[in-house]
This record gives C-alpha cells, sequence and structure tokens, in this order.
C-alpha cells in the first residue's frame, strides 16, 4: 500500500489530507460521538434538565413494543426487498448473458431506473396504486381486491417493497451481468457439450460461478434497503399506516425530528451504526475472499 | 561530464544491510556496468546514485560534490528505466520536453535539443505519438532520448534492454554503446546479463549478495576472475568447477586423475577450468562420461559427469561433433588455463 | 450463444421485453400523466396512452410556480438549487478524496494510518444514523439553508478516496521517479501526471457522485426552510402533501419527469463510464 519512493517530508501531506480530515472530524466523528454520548442522557418533558442514565435508554428500547415491531419489521422488509429485487434481475440478467447482438441496447433499457430517487421511485408507485386514479387498484378491483394502502398496512407493505426493488433492479441486473460474461465461454461450450441444456447449465454452472456476486450484493441491497429507502417510506406511506412501514430509519428520523425523543432517538442511531460497522465488516471480508477468487 | 567517487557505501534496511562497503572509482565517460544475480544489490546502487534511495552510510560524489543529500532533480542524472517509465498521456515530443520544460529552458532551446535528440535517435517521424502507438524498440529510444535532452554529467541504466525480444536487445546494446562512445557520458548501466555486461562495460562491478566481487574490465574479469563466483558468472558457459588437492604443482581430482601445472598452491583446492579451454585429448586427464551433445553450428557443447563421479562438466569444441550417451572422453586443459580458487572462501590462488 | 434453439430465442427476447416493460412502466405512466390536463388526471381509470397538453404542463411547470395554490419555489429555480448541491458534492468529493488519496499514497508521514483510518470510518456513519447531531452542528455552524450546508458535510467520502488510492498504486513506481528526476515537485507530479492518468477514473466517478448528489433527500429535507434552497427532489414529497387536498397529477408527474430527467440522462448518455464507476467503487 506505500509507493517504494517518496516525496520528502513537509507539511504538504498534512495539508492535502486536512480537507477530508476536517469534514470527517466536525460532520462524521463529533456527531457520532455525540449520538453515542446522548444515548446516555434522558431530558425531562420541558428540556430543562437532562440526566446522564447509562444504558436506560437502550433498555428503554429493549423493552418498546414498537420499537422490536420495527425492528422486526425492516429485517423483513430488507429481504423482501433484497429476493425480489435480486432475483428479477438474476432471470433477467441470466437471459441477457444469452442475447448476442442487442445486448446493450437491454443493458442500457435497464440500469437507467438506478438513476432515480428513492423518493422520486416511492412517488411513481404511489401514483399507479393511488386507489382512486392508479391503474394497478383499477386492475385489482377487476379480481376483486380492494386496495388501499392509506388504510391497509399489508398493502402499503407491499408498495414500499415494490417501489424500494424496483429501484434496485438495475443495479443488480448489472452486476450479475458482469458476472455472467466474465466466465469463460469456453467452460460454458464444455457444459454443453458434456450435454447440458441451457437451464441445466445455469443451475449447474453459471449460477455457482457467480455466487461471490450474489453474496455481494445481498450485503448491498440489506444495506440499500436498512438505509437509502429513507425517501420511499417518507414519500409513500411517512410509516403508516399504523406504523405499519415504520423501519428503522424512518423511526430514528421521527422520533427525532417530528417527536424531539433526544435521548431514544439518539440510542436508535447508535443500535444502527452498530448494524452499519457490522455490514460494513461482512463486506470487507467478502472483498477479501473476491481477491483468492 | 564528471567522475564518479563511491565511498564505503552502506545500504541497510533497518538492520538488514544490503550492500556492505562498496568501493569504486569511476573516472569521467567512463562506461561502467554494475552486474550481478537478482537482489544483489546492483539495482539499489544504481538508485543510490540517482538519489532514488537513501545512503546510509559513506559517500556518493558526482565531479568534486557530494551529492548524498541532494534531491535526484540537482545531481544533474538522467535515467533509463527497465520499463522506461514514460508518461502515456504525453506524446514522445512532450516526454523528452517535460524535464526541460520544468527546468524553464526557453522553448527554442527544447526544441532544438529534442529535435536534436530525435534526430541522433531517428525518432523524428514519432515525435507527435504516444507511448503507446510505439514498438517496443521505438519506447526504449524514447526513454534514451529522454535522457539525452538533458545532457547531463552522467547515464544511469536500470536493465534498460531486459523487456526487448533477443534480436532487438543485441540491436539495442550496440546503439546504446555507440551513442555512449559518442556523446562521452559518463554512464552506470545495471543489469543481470553477463553477455550484455561484457560487450558494453568499459569496467564492470561483479556484485554479489552486496559484496563487490571484482571489479575490472572484461577480459581482466575473464582471465583473471577473483572468485569463483566472479569466474562463474562471467563466461558462456559457465566455467567447470572440480574439487582437488594439490600438492607440489600437481592436483588430484576426486576419481584420481592428476593434472600438472597446479602453481603454488597446497592442500585443497577449487579447480577452475573453462568449457573452451578443455581440448579434446585421448590420453588427456580429465576424462568425462558423455550425457548428451548440444550441436550449436559454429561449436558443440558436450554435457556429462566427471568420470566416476556426480559432478557436471561442460566441454565447448570447435566445429561438429558426435558423441554417444554414456562414451567416455579424455580432455587436457590448456596451457595457463587451469585456475586455482580456495577450497573454502573461494578466493583465486595465483599461480 | 451456445447452441442455436429458436424456441428459446424467442422466449429470451420475450423476458428482457417484458422486463423492460416492468421497468420501463412507472415511467411510461409518469410521462403519460405529463401530458394531459388537471382535470383528466382526476377521472379514473387514468390514461395509459400519452395526452396533448405535454408543451403547456412543461411550461407551466418549468417557469410558473408549479402547483397552483402552494408556496413553493419556481421549478427552475429548485432545478438549479439541485444542480448546484450536485454539481458541489460530485466535485468536492472528487477533489479532497483526490489530494488525500495523493498524500496517503505518495508520502510517508506521521499519523499517516490513523488519517486512513479516519477516512475509513465515514464509511460506516452514513447520514440516516447521526441525523440529529449532525443537524446541530450544521445549525451551530450557521450553514443552515446554504449551498455550504447542503454540500460540504457530505463530501467526506471514504470509497473515493480508497478508489483513487487502487488507482495510483496501480501507477507504475517508475512514473514518481522518473518525475523526480526530470525536477517535478509533488505539486507538479499531481497536476502533471496523476490527474492526467486518473482521468477516465475521475469521469467515471464523477458520473456516480453526481447522481448520488442529485438524488439527496433526507439531508436536504433538514437542514433547508426557506422555499428557495428546495430541492426538486424534495419538491415531490411536498406535492405529494399538497395533493392529498388537490390533485393537480398532470404538474406533479411532470416535475417527477423533470426531476429526474438530468441523472437518468446522465446514466444512459455516459453508460460506459457509468459502469465502470460503478464496478470500482464497490470493489
Amino acid at each position: 500500500m506505500l509507493k517504494r519512493v517518496h516525496f520528502p517530508r513537509s507539511v504538504l501531506p498534512y495539508l492535502l489530507v486536512a480537507p477530508q480530515i476536517l469534514i470527517t472530524l466536525v460532520f462524521f466523528i463529533w456527531p457520532a460521538s455525540q449520538a453515542v454520548y446522548q444515548s446516555f442522557l434522558i431530558e425531562d418533558a420541558f428540556g430543562l434538565s437532562t440526566e446522564f442514565v447509562w444504558f436506560e435508554n437502550f433498555e428503554l428500547l429493549v423493552d418498546d413494543e414498537l420499537y422490536l415491531q420495527s425492528f422486526g419489521r425492516t429485517i423483513f422488509f430488507s429481504a423482501a426487498v433484497a429476493l425480489l429485487s435480486m432475483s428479477a434481475a438474476l432471470v433477467l440478467a441470466g437471459f441477457a448473458d444469452r442475447v448476442v447482438r442487442g445486448a446493450t441496447t437491454y443493458r442500457t433499457l435497464m440500469i437507467w431506473p438506478y438513476a432515480v430517487a428513492p423518493v422520486l421511485a416511492g412517488a411513481l408507485w404511489v401514483f399507479m396504486f393511488n386507489p382512486t386514479l392508479g391503474i394497478f387498484p383499477f386492475l385489482l378491483d377487476m379480481v376483486g381486491i380492494d386496495w388501499n394502502h392509506y388504510l391497509n398496512g399489508t398493502h402499503a407493505m407491499m408498495l414500499v417493497i415494490f417501489a424500494a426493488a424496483w429501484k434496485q433492479i438495475a443495479y443488480n441486473f448489472l452486476f450479475y451481468l458482469a458476472a455472467m460474461q466474465s466466465i469463460p465461454r469456453s467452460l460454458i461450450e464444455a457444459a454443453a457439450i458434456d450435454g447440458a441444456g441451457p437451464v441445466r447449465r445455469f443451475i449447474d454452472h453459471i449460477f455457482p460461478l457467480i455466487s461471490p456476486t450474489t453474496f455481494f450484493l445481498l450485503v448491498i441491497n440489506a444495506v440499500y434497503a436498512f438505509f437509502d429507502t429513507f425517501g420511499i417510506i417518507h414519500a409513500v406511506t411517512q410509516g403508516g399506516p399504523a406504523n405499519s412501514t415504520t423501519i428503522l430509519v424512518y423511526k430514528v428520523f421521527n422520533d427525532g425530528f417530528v417527536g424531539l425523543d433526544l435521548g431514544g432517538s439518539a440510542a436508535q442511531s447508535v443500535i444502527l451504526m452498530v448494524l452499519v460497522i457490522a455490514m460494513t465488516v461482512v463486506q470487507f471480508r467478502y472483498i477479501e475472499r473476491k481477491v483468492e477468487y | 561530464m564528471a567522475s564518479i567517487t563511491l565511498k564505503d557505501l552502506v545500504k541497510a534496511y533497518g538492520d538488514t544491510e544490503v550492500l556492505h562497503h562498496v568501493e569504486g572509482e569511476i573516472s569521467d565517460g567512463e562506461f561502467i556496468v554494475v552486474v550481478g544475480p537478482s537482489g544483489c544489490g546492483k539495482s539499489t546502487l544504481l538508485r543510490m546514485v540517482a538519489g532514488l534511495e537513501t545512503v546510509t552510510s559513506g559517500t556518493i560524489r558526482i565531479g568534486d560534490k557530494v551529492v548524498n543529500q541532494l534531491e535526484p532533480a540537482d545531481r544533474d542524472i538522467a535515467m533509463v528505466f527497465q520499463n522506461y517509465a514514460l508518461y502515456p498521456h504525453m506524446s514522445v515530443r512532450e516526454n523528452m520536453a517535460y524535464g526541460l520544460k520544468i527546468r524553464k529552458i526557453s522553448k527554442d532551446e527544447i526544441a532544438r535539443r529534442v529535435e536534436e535528440a530525435a534526430d541522433i535517435l531517428e525518432l523524428r517521424p514519432y515525435l507527435d505519438r504516444k507511448p503507446r502507438q510505439l514498438s517496443g524498440g521505438q519506447r526504449q529510444r524514447v526513454a534514451m532520448g529522454r535522457a539525452i535532452v538533458r545532457n547531463p554529467q552522467v547515464f544511469l541504466f536500470d536493465e534498460p534492454l531486459s523487456n526487448l525480444d533477443a534480436k532487438l536487445r543485441v540491436q539495442m546494446r550496440l546503439e546504446i554503446r555507440k551513442l555512449q562512445q559518442r556523446l562521452g557520458v559518463t554512464s552506470i548501466y545495471v543489469t543481470h546479463d553477463q553477455v550484455e555486461a561484457m560487450t558494453l562495460g568499459d569496467r564492470l562491478m561483479v556484485l554479489n549478495g552486496g559484496y563487490v566481487e571484482q571489479f575490472g574490465t572484461p577480459i581482466e574479469l575473464y582471465d583473471r576472475p577473483a572468485t569463483t563466483f566472479v569466474a562463474g558468472f562471467i563466461g558462456s558457459p559457465a566455467m567447470n568447477f572440480l574439487p582437488a588437492t594439490v600438492s607440489a604443482g600437481m592436483a588430484t581430482l576426486g576419481n584420481g586423475a592428476q593434472l600438472a601445472n597446479a602453481g603454488a598452491a597446497n592442500g585443497a583446492v577449487t579447480l577452475g577450468v573453462r568449457p573452451e579451454h578443455l581440448l579434446q585429448d585421448d590420453a588427456g586427464p580429465v576424462r568425462v562420461t558423455v550425457e548428451l551433445v548440444e550441436q550449436l553450428g559454429a561449436n558443440s557443447l558436450l554435457h556429462g559427469k566427471l568420470e566416476g563421479t556426480d559432478i557436471e562438466m561442460v566441454v565447448s569444441q570447435p566445429g561438429h561433433m558426435s558423441a554417444a550417451a554414456g562414451t567416455v572422453m579424455g580432455f587436457a586443459p590448456a596451457a595457463g588455463a587451469l585456475h586455482l580458487f580456495h577450497a573454502e572462501t573461494g578466493k583465486r590462488i595465483e599461480p | 450463444m451456445v447452441e442455436n434453439r429458436p424456441v428459446l430465442n424467442v422466449i429470451t427476447h420475450l423476458v428482457l421485453i417484458l422486463g423492460i416493460v416492468i421497468v420501463a412502466l412507472p415511467i411510461w405512466i409518469t410521462f403519460v400523466a405529463s401530458t394531459h390536463d388537471a382535470v383528466r388526471m382526476t377521472q379514473a381509470p387514468i390514461p395509459m396512452l400519452p395526452g396533448g397538453h405535454f408543451w403547456e404542463n412543461f411550461t407551466q411547470t418549468l417557469l410558473g410556480s408549479g402547483l397552483s395554490g402552494t408556496e413553493t419555489a419556481p421549478v427552475w429555480r429548485m432545478l438549479l438549487n439541485s444542480l448546484a448541491m450536485a454539481l458541489m458534492i460530485a466535485l468536492g468529493k472528487i477533489a479532497i478524496s483526490l489530494i488525500s488519496a495523493f498524500a496517503i499514497v505518495y508520502f510517508k508521514f506521521p499519523f499517516r494510518m490513523m488519517f486512513f483510518w479516519l477516512i475509513f470510518v465515514t464509511l460506516m456513519l452514513p447520514v440516516e444514523v447521526r441525523i440529529l447531531p449532525t443537524f446541530e452542528v450544521v445549525a451551530d455552524l450557521g450553514m443552515l439553508n446554504s449551498y455550504w450546508g447542503l454540500s460540504i458535510p457530505l463530501i467526506a467520502s471514504a470509497t473515493a478516496t480508497f478508489m483513487f488510492r487502487q488507482v495510483f498504486l496501480t501507477i507504475p513506481d517508475e512514473m514518481l521517479e522518473s518525475a523526480r528526476i526530470d525536477g517535478a515537485g509533488p505539486l507538479r507530479f499531481f497536476w502533471d501526471i496523476l490527474i492526467p492518468l486518473s482521468r477516465t477514473n475521475i469521469a467515471a466517478l464523477f458520473v456516480i457522485l453526481f447522481i448520488y448528489g442529485w438524488n439527496q433527500y433526507l439531508w436536504p429535507l433538514l437542514i433547508t426552510t426557506d422555499t428557495d434552497m428546495t430541492t426538486i427532489v424534495m419538491s415531490i414529497k411536498q406535492m405529494l402533501e399538497a395533493a392529498e387536498q388537490s390533485p393537480q397529477w398532470n404538474i406533479i408527474m411532470m416535475t417527477a419527469l423533470l426531476a429526474m430527467l438530468p441523472p437518468v440522462f446522465v446514466v444512459v448518455a455516459m453508460q460506459k463510464l457509468f459502469v465502470q464507476g460503478l464496478t470500482e467503487t464497490d470493489k
């Protein structure tokens, strides 16, 4: 990680890292440590005095039915988004990999939702599923389903999952296609000569060979669903109805900015931090493996 | 132009000393080749002269100036790298001009010098090309050109031919030598290739494990190698080494054969004789069990073992020759062609 | 394709076209909605084919005040805000990551590793997990409702720094040695050699970061209260809220279209760089 030769010693390197380090300290390290500190405090109802309470905020969270539900919901939401988005991307990439001519065109048409902001994705989907106007409720009505995500928590959850998964298909597709295209052609041809048909080849050879990509995408999608879907929730359901789509990130925001429960929000932040750190570690572990592979 | 003096030069990384007290006087305009196996410290030595490695102790003097503390740019040197280190985003012209531009030399002067160098190296048609549009040999020339335009006191070459194919290497070798003779710039050239070293250098510095084994002209090194290492390294195919015991001018080999004219040594020695100095003689004392003959056209290389032992031997005979595997042939060393080395230290014993 | 199976080929294209239809459907509906008048957009079922009011909606949205009856900045102003924020974030991240990667790779100095790990830590602290205290810092610094507040806190970047570090490490050492013999100082080397050599990496990263910056939502939501500072992406949410009283879906969807156009254009027009950027930064 070091060059063999360096420039002579001077203050220059310090000046060069200064902007990055300064921003990191002021906007990352300091707020994060404040969050940790605040998570040990409880403010009284009038905001007049604060008390240092050690882990009481965390204890409150652990006992908080709403928080535990939100935790479970976040995991379900993430798993559903990852599963839906990755399986759709896998199938599409599998077919796109077969296309000789026009593969780039398909790719172009498939990847641009990546550029759509989550909150916009939410807006598009909430419009399509608008109970009175939307095209899908209209179609669903014909088969006897009365769609209303404003009242029905299950519908609301499905809608945010659709919106979140839709946006992520592009990313997953791109990585799956790249992984499949990096498999040596001769290997697939050898399998064909051994008598394996296209479906068999996919199951026996292609899928196992791209398993590192699958694992990588699993982590990326989990991080995405945990942290980057705030905009979707905020636009589509605002956590409702009756908290049925309040995932952890939304709850931190809501309890802190709307509910003004500083200690509780800070404690939630700290738990989220631990989760990100864990996911980052997993991701970097994976990179080491990828190097070997 | 300048002379270079290396005095008691040591390089250590932490506690590991990689160059041990190197001494050397290089006179003005001389072409010195530093040669040795990989890891012997030859590149480190060159990079110390260039200023790319710090000096642990000792002094490097270019002209009459001690340069230990000087930046590479202030040493008035130019260097040709193994991978040429051409700036890929600059044209040939810009590559050659870059160092001059930094030195704030006038535009006209830069253009003049670049074109002059381009003429010398026949690079004129390529001046506006990018390095990736050039062949290996042309890139090599650009790297040389970049050194020439600077008009430095010293040229440093770090294995500049090792990325070329064999034929081009021979051709470029000649060009470098001609160029250096024409410009008369003091040069240090690092290589692991002993043929390159022999053909290029006015003098050779043989390095092994961070020690200077010998520093002398190619012929001195060939005729009177100071150690078994130099003896084995210089000359191709390599010298044969045979353990022997000497008493009263007679050397006795492991298989009992006896050779006369073994000089003033006494006791256990290593006897060295070059493949080309063994002459076929059915009554000769050196008897070799043939394993394989390589026909090279001009000469033939006979590989085998000293009869009755496991000692590998190579004999070079002029012209064509054939021998079946398993036959035993006799050879006698040419007059004065026996080298004697101390059995333990490997140092030369003068006859 | 390994073997020729006509039926399978047809299926392949059918599946892919179906996939594209699913991926494109929301955008199609958005586009269609932006081409009808407000009245048509209140009648169920909403149309699936474009109408004739595109330019009308376009001019009203872009130049008018967007939704009638709400206190928002004009849409062109929001687009400008978004552009400023996206550019400042993208260029800021690239600039400070380039120089810190340069310092870390090409200098040996005390605390080098400490700085490296400090930068690494930012990877583990997305805005979402430190919302409140970061907001407080920005408020204390008086950076609310400013472009600086929108961009500066987001421009620390471990991924960009690591990517440039990776790029620099693949540049042969001889490049630096040769430049030093040529007499180039650190800044000169950085400017004359490193920057030109990392040009495509910088461009690829720019594409990714521009999209990242443009699509910021939570952060601008927190630190802008002034309507003049609203970004286009934020405005969608405000419009959705307003739509509950007086639905003007044609305008909302036109705004959405305008909001996604710049980043989508960047992805499609610079697809190669985009793919390179995406795969490099996530390595």
